[in-house]
């Protein structure tokens, strides 16, 4: 289906499209300059697509065919530091083989634009959505973006761009989707033309540096120990900034599309809510729609969606978190031997302010519907309420027969 | 696109920061930038000129670039960032390139 209709001035074109190709197209609106592919479900229609587009010379841009995911990202690496825009895409495995490489691009400083579409990690084989891999790389220097729905996934991945390439971040971005129930699922989605990426988006500058042939230098030589601290020092401070420059560019991207997010989090009949869940992708919806049933039964409950985990929107965890009774932060994927990847950190956020509980759910992409949200929140705050559970942080799982382990 | 932001001081920082930070991340080429590497040697090459047929192979795999060689002429071998690899003494075709112990 398409159809075509404007947005103050700016020309949208309506198409039905899954994850997948959503990301692909935003990446051809950026003007990708290199492109390397290595299959793994369930990313691979990405790369399918793109080599597509390249082969009908829609997409001018190189297409480089690796032999593992770590040659993928090594080739984008070369590529970035040749001046070039690129992209990859990888998942679960694919994206702890590339582990090595993650530090060599953002130690380094290269907007690199990577997709992950979330998948877990075997044994067993599994090629279902969790977020156990996109977090596994949480402390690489990466961003990290979780989308809710398909149009936010092809939305992040143009801003990724934006947010990577802008003189104060310069640091390599993951826009990570869920596997299948993103990448796998159509939804209607407007795309703006390419006049109006072009005018918001412009070619790369040569910045972090840029290699050229008779231009010798060597990247990340043998140094002192001070310069390898000193330049974490920047990376450090590049973050901080990046949160104020993913707001920025997700306010101004409105002007295009019309569309805009709330920046780094995105908040849910959070102002008059008693208490907040927290959480990342798509389920994210799900939680909405509980959200709005509670709301009708008489409940005080709003979601803090994280959009971002890297930079952590640790002043709006803080603002929205401390005006409530407390929180619950409801996790797919966890950090063996303490607890919620995401419940973990917003705990150390709030401590001493609001009472934490972490929920462990949907791992390996059992399926977590608005019902099950709705019995897991309204526990949530009978227990507060009864001052059932003195233990806070205590995670719990969510098991398939919607009991607790 | 009108900028809708004003520039901050952060902002200004962010584009020192990184000039900065490609200076320190950026080595240019230069003899000696990784320190004196001679020091690093446990075995001196020792050029014996009488064998030397003046080939140039030497020269030429020498992994640090310092053996400086010209047509007809014998080379010669910068001590103070020869890293004592041996590769010369193996590749001369004549033997004319003996690794010995420094110290002895
Ligand atoms: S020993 Fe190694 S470093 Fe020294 S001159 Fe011979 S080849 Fe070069
Ligand atoms: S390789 Fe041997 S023979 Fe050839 S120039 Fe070097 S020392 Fe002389």
């Amino acid at each position: 289906m398409r159809l075509r209709w404007s947005w103050r001035g700016s020309d949208m074109d309506r198409r039905v499209l899954i994850g997948n190709i959503a990301i692909s197209e935003a990446v051809k609106l950026a003007r990708v300059d290199v492109i390397s592919a290595y299959p793994i479900t369930p990313q691979t229609i990405i790369v399918e697509k793109l080599a597509e587009m390249v082969d009908s010379g829609e997409l001018n841009a190189k297409y480089i065919r690796v032999d593992s995911e770590h040659s993928a990202l090594a080739a984008v690496y070369g590529a970035s530091s040749g001046g070039s825009r690129v992209f990859t895409a990888t998942s679960s495995h694919g994206l702890l083989y590339m582990y090595e490489m993650l530090w060599w691009v953002s130690n380094s400083r290269l907007p690199v634009v990577m997709a992950v579409v979330t998948r877990s990690i075997g044994p067993p084989w599994n090629i279902h959505t969790d977020h156990q891999d996109a977090l596994t790389v949480r402390d690489s220097g990466w961003i990290i973006g979780f989308a809710e729905n398909v149009e936010e996934a092809f939305d992040m991945t143009l801003q990724a761009y934006k947010i990577s390439e802008d003189k104060r971040v310069l640091l390599p971005s993951i826009v990570a989707l869920d596997g299948f129930i993103l990448s796998h699922t159509a939804e209607p989605i407007d795309i703006p033309s390419q006049e109006d990426i072009d005018r918001w988006l412009p070619p790369r500058e040569p910045l972090p540096f840029v290699m050229k042939p008779g231009e010798g230098f060597a990247v990340g030589n043998l140094g002192p120990d001070e310069v390898t601290m000193e330049l974490r020092w920047y990376i450090w401070r590049a973050m901080e900034r990046a949160k104020r420059v993913i707001n920025e560019v997700d306010y101004e991207y409105k002007d295009i599309t019309g569309r805009s997010y709330g920046g780094l989090t995105e908040r849910y009949r959070v102002e008059d809510a008693d208490y907040i869940v927290m959480g990342m992708g798509s389920w994210c919806g799900d939680i909405k729609e509980a959200i709005d049933m509670l709301r009708d039964e008489g409940y005080r409950v709003g979601l803090l969606r994280i959009r971002y985990i890297r930079p952590l929107p640790i002043q709006d965890i803080i603002k929205y978190g401390s005006r409530s009774k407390a929180v619950l932060v409801i996790d797919r994927a966890v950090s063996m031997g303490y607890g919620g990847v995401l419940a973990g950190e917003v705990a150390s956020i709030l401590r001493g302010r609001t009472p934490v509980k972490g929920v462990v759910a949907g791992l390996g992409g059992v399926d977590m519907r608005s019902e099950d949200f709705i019995d897991i929140i309204k526990r949530f705050i009978e227990e507060y309420e009864l001052d059932l559970d003195i233990n806070w942080l205590n995670t719990y799982w969510i098991m398939k027969d919607g009991g607790r382990g | 696109m009108e900028a809708r932001y004003k520039i901050l001081d952060i902002d200004l920082e962010g584009i020192e920061d990184i000039r900065r930070f490609r200076e320190k991340l950026l080595s240019r080429p230069d003899k000696g930038s990784a320190g004196k590497t001679g020091t690093w040697r446990l075995y001196k090459p020792i050029l014996y000129i009488d064998k030397c047929t003046r080939c140039g192979l030497c020269w030429l795999y020498c992994p640090d670039n310092v053996i400086s060689w010209r047509q007809r002429e014998i080379p010669e071998i910068d001590m103070e960032f020869c890293k004592g690899c041996g590769i010369c003494g193996d590749v001369c075709p004549v033997d004319a390139i003996e690794m010995v112990l420094e110290g002895e």
